[in-house]
């Protein structure tokens, strides 16, 4: 697999050359009212992250990820195996499911602020809203595409249901079930970040917003820099390991 | 109606009801919710009367620009990257990273290039929805079989006359899911927007009505966004299931 | 009639009917009523149109599935629904966890036993040798070929040590050359672990190649039309279809089959 491997590498490198090419043209066709040059946001973030106030705001963002990330997990994994291997429960509930998944949950966001109160519980809430749909859904799939016929296999060799589940199930569904958490993974960043966006006082989404008011191109763009890079970062990675355990499958 | 149709049914009402006794009774009070016969009397009135309508109108409005740029330049760029293998090597990674990006994060970038208007909006929508319209145009075209393109090439076709009559044609149902998620993303893109900072349309009217405590104006504004895009999200995929059943794709 | 001793199951008056749906009454039919014995070291195959219920018949043996009427007894105990100790199976579809290497998934035959560490290891090693399949020791599933990882599923059955081997068109999916050399391979397996094996397949020539005696399902209700006994010898391979006796038991299955068969047909064409 090495070969190609190092095709997909050095195909990740050339689309980062062309990104910072495409940057740096807007730029120069822009100028200093409103963009700044890859290198001047490096530099500019090289000076922010020396500043204190900057790991304050990270921290808030940092923490109120993890707990929206853990909540998704956790309440998503239950939901998908309980309706995965409950077939009328997964008939009643799964539409529902999909159906909030594709509204704007940002509308929802002002009912949790009157729920949990401005601060940390309503950013975790609605980063877990965002995160724990995809994970519920891939985890309902995972479970549910089983193949009959390990299940059975199992039996045969003496397992009880709870082992089935332990030893053939859970391994089964894993390749489905890390998709799904790769996916919650983003989309429970991008749902902190919406809510630091909105209404807050800390944290990196409102430092963004902020910025506006203030016009201060330098730390915008450093700002919507560091998340992208994160992002993108993390994504490749779980990308990566999720491929790995397809191929098995 | 199937018996877990029913049974969803059931619990949607027991859910309301549910709701309702808890807000009469007082245990949610009036500050957090209002009761859900009020949220229905209230959108009624707030529709009947026609306050919100500019609001209405914007947002769909918005959306409706953000979806259709986002489906044009979409499949545009899909036929194009399905004959230019390099290109579409390059961004491949791009396309499978893309929605694990926080493409509001642009927003205030945006908002500095092209002041507060309009166009910020617009082009959170597009951006949220063209990837998704670009790879599924992909996915479609990937899946013409040869033999319908050998079919063009006999009936000596040239290259726009095969994309337009068989290619796309065929790739239809593909380019139809795409569809249906920029739909999706183009709501969610100007709503959202919209909600953190802009200076009309629906987001920006829930937005105003919670910063003044307006729950009488916020919750039915809210019901009447969710059913918006339930509705619709709702008919595209019936509209999608009925083709891909007519080609036999499902 | 067989005496007691020798019989290995034996299937009394079974009847299996499943539901389609929710509604009471909507039923299938799927086998029976059925009487049939197997003796104790014979391999047993069965043929029949297709949708006879001959993986129903199979599961009900191997005590996947509860009989609706009637007793399948093994070893002299009645099955009621838990899976008897002593019985192996491998199935038609490709049954290898594709996230354990070939040994962990031979290995994984053993994990409810009580053997040690050492029995364990070597009895792997056993079914790996058995199987040729020592070279692939950490390969994962999926980079084997179809006929390979038949081959993991059977030594997992194996190391098992199962005195009944239950075979449920387990080389449907290969090719007829594949199909031939795995034949030879299950007889060579049935003479050293001197197992009583029921092989269920849809192909006659497989069937009167293999099997010392060989039942005919009917179409759907599934019942035994037919029995033949071949008569081999113990120590017979795939050359065996060279006998002018393999022309006529085959004839024989055909002449009985081939009614029911178009009868099979005849159901599902007007669905």
């Amino acid at each position: 697999m090495n070969g190609a491997g190092k095709a997909a590498w050095l195909n990740a490198l050339r689309l980062v050359v062309v990104i910072l090419a495409a940057w740096q043209l807007l730029y120069w066709s822009v100028g200093d009212v409103a963009l700044r040059s890859p290198l001047a946001t490096m530099a500019f973030l090289g000076k922010l992250v020396s500043t204190g106030p900057f790991w304050a705001h990270l921290g808030e963002t940092s923490r109120a990820f993890a707990g929206a990330l853990l909540f998704a997990i956790v309440i998503g994994l239950s939901v998908g195996f309980l309706l995965g291997l409950n077939r009328f429960a997964n008939e009643v509930l799964e539409p529902v499911l999909v159906a909030v998944y594709s509204i704007p949950k940002i509308t929802l966001y002002p009912i949790l602020l009157l729920m949990f109160g401005l601060g940390m519980s309503a950013k975790v809430a609605f980063g877990a809203l965002h995160g724990v749909i995809p994970i519920a859904l891939f985890t309902i799939n995972a479970v549910r595409n089983v193949r009959p016929v390990l299940i059975k296999s199992a039996r045969t060799m003496g397992l009880g249901p709870l082992a089935t589940v332990r030893e053939i199930l859970l391994p089964a569904a894993l390749p489905e079930i890390f998709t799904g958490i790769r996916i919650g993974f983003a989309l429970t960043l991008i749902g902190t970040l919406l809510a630091e966006m909105f209404a807050s006082q800390r944290g990196l989404g409102f430092l963004l917003m902020n910025a506006i008011g203030l016009h201060n191109v330098d730390l915008i763009m450093a700002l919507t820099f560091i998340l992208v890079a994160f992002a993108a970062t993390v994504s490749s990675i779980l990308l990566f390991l999720d491929r790995r355990l397809h191929s098995r499958a | 109606m199937t018996r877990a149709a029913l049974f969803r049914s059931a619990l949607f009402v027991l859910v309301v009801a549910l709701l309702e006794i808890l807000c009469r009774v007082g245990i949610i009070d009036k500050l957090t919710m209002q009761p859900p016969h009020r949220i229905v009397i209230d959108l009624w009135r707030i529709l009947a009367s026609g306050s919100l309508n500019a609001a209405i109108a914007k947002t769909l409005g918005n959306a409706a620009t953000a979806f259709v740029l986002a489906m044009v330049v979409g499949v545009a760029s899909g036929v194009v990257l399905h004959r230019l293998k390099l290109v579409r090597e390059t961004l491949d990674p791009l396309f499978a990273t893309y929605y694990a990006i926080p493409i509001f994060a642009f927003y205030p970038l945006l908002i500095i290039l092209f002041g507060l208007g309009d166009a910020p909006q617009i082009l959170i929508g597009f951006m949220l929805g063209v990837v998704a319209v670009i790879v599924n145009t992909l996915n479609g075209l990937d899946r013409v079989p040869r033999t319908l393109m050998k079919t063009a090439r006999i009936a000596r076709m040239g290259p726009v006359a095969t994309v337009w009559s068989i290619s796309l044609p065929y790739a239809a149902p593909y380019i139809l899911t795409g569809a249906k998620l920029a739909v999706a993303y183009s709501l969610i893109g100007i709503i959202g927007a919209e909600f953190i900072m802009s200076r009309g349309g629906m987001g920006y009217e829930i937005s105003f009505a919670y910063n003044n405590f307006d729950n009488a104006t916020m919750y039915p504004l809210i019901l009447l966004i969710l059913l918006v895009s339930i509705t619709i999200n709702m008919l595209l995929a019936r509209w999608e299931k009925r083709l891909m059943i007519r080609r036999g794709q499902r | 009639m067989s005496d007691a001793a020798s019989v290995h199951v034996a299937l009394k008056g079974v009847d299996k009917v499943f539901e389609r749906s929710g509604r009471p009454g909507d039923v299938v039919h799927a086998v029976g009523p059925l009487d049939l014995e197997l003796r104790k070291g014979e391999f047993f195959a069965i043929v029949g149109p297709s949708g006879c219920g001959k993986s129903t018949l199979l599961e009900l043996i191997a005590g996947l599935a509860v009989a609706t009427r009637g007793e399948v007894v093994f070893e002299g105990k009645p099955i009621r629904g838990q899976i008897p100790d002593g019985v192996g199976v491998v199935f038609q579809e490709d049954a290898c966890f594709p996230w354990l290497t070939v040994s962990d998934n031979i290995a994984f035959g053993l994990r409810r036993s009580r053997l040690g560490k050492e029995e364990r290891h070597a009895r792997v090693e056993g079914a790996l040798t058995m199987m040729g399949l020592t070279a692939f020791a950490d390969s994962y599933p999926a980079q084997l070929s179809g006929g390979m990882r038949q081959r993991v599923c059977i030594a997992r059955t194996l190391v098992r040590q199962p005195r009944l081997i239950l075979l449920d068109e387990p080389f449907g999916a290969l090719d007829q050359q594949t199909r031939l050399l795995m034949g030879d391979e299950v007889l060579r397996l049935w003479r050293k672990t001197d197992a009583t094996v029921f092989l269920i397949t849809h192909a006659l020539d497989e069937a009167a190649m293999l099997a010392d005696r060989i039942g005919v399902m009917s179409a759907r209700p599934g019942r035994l039309i037919d029995i033949v006994e071949t008569g081999w010898p113990r120590e017979r391979d795939s050359r065996i279809v060279q006998e002018d006796a393999f022309g006529t038991v085959t004839a024989r299955l055909w002449r009985t089959l081939r009614e029911e068969s178009l009868k099979a047909i005849g159901k599902t064409g007007a669905a």
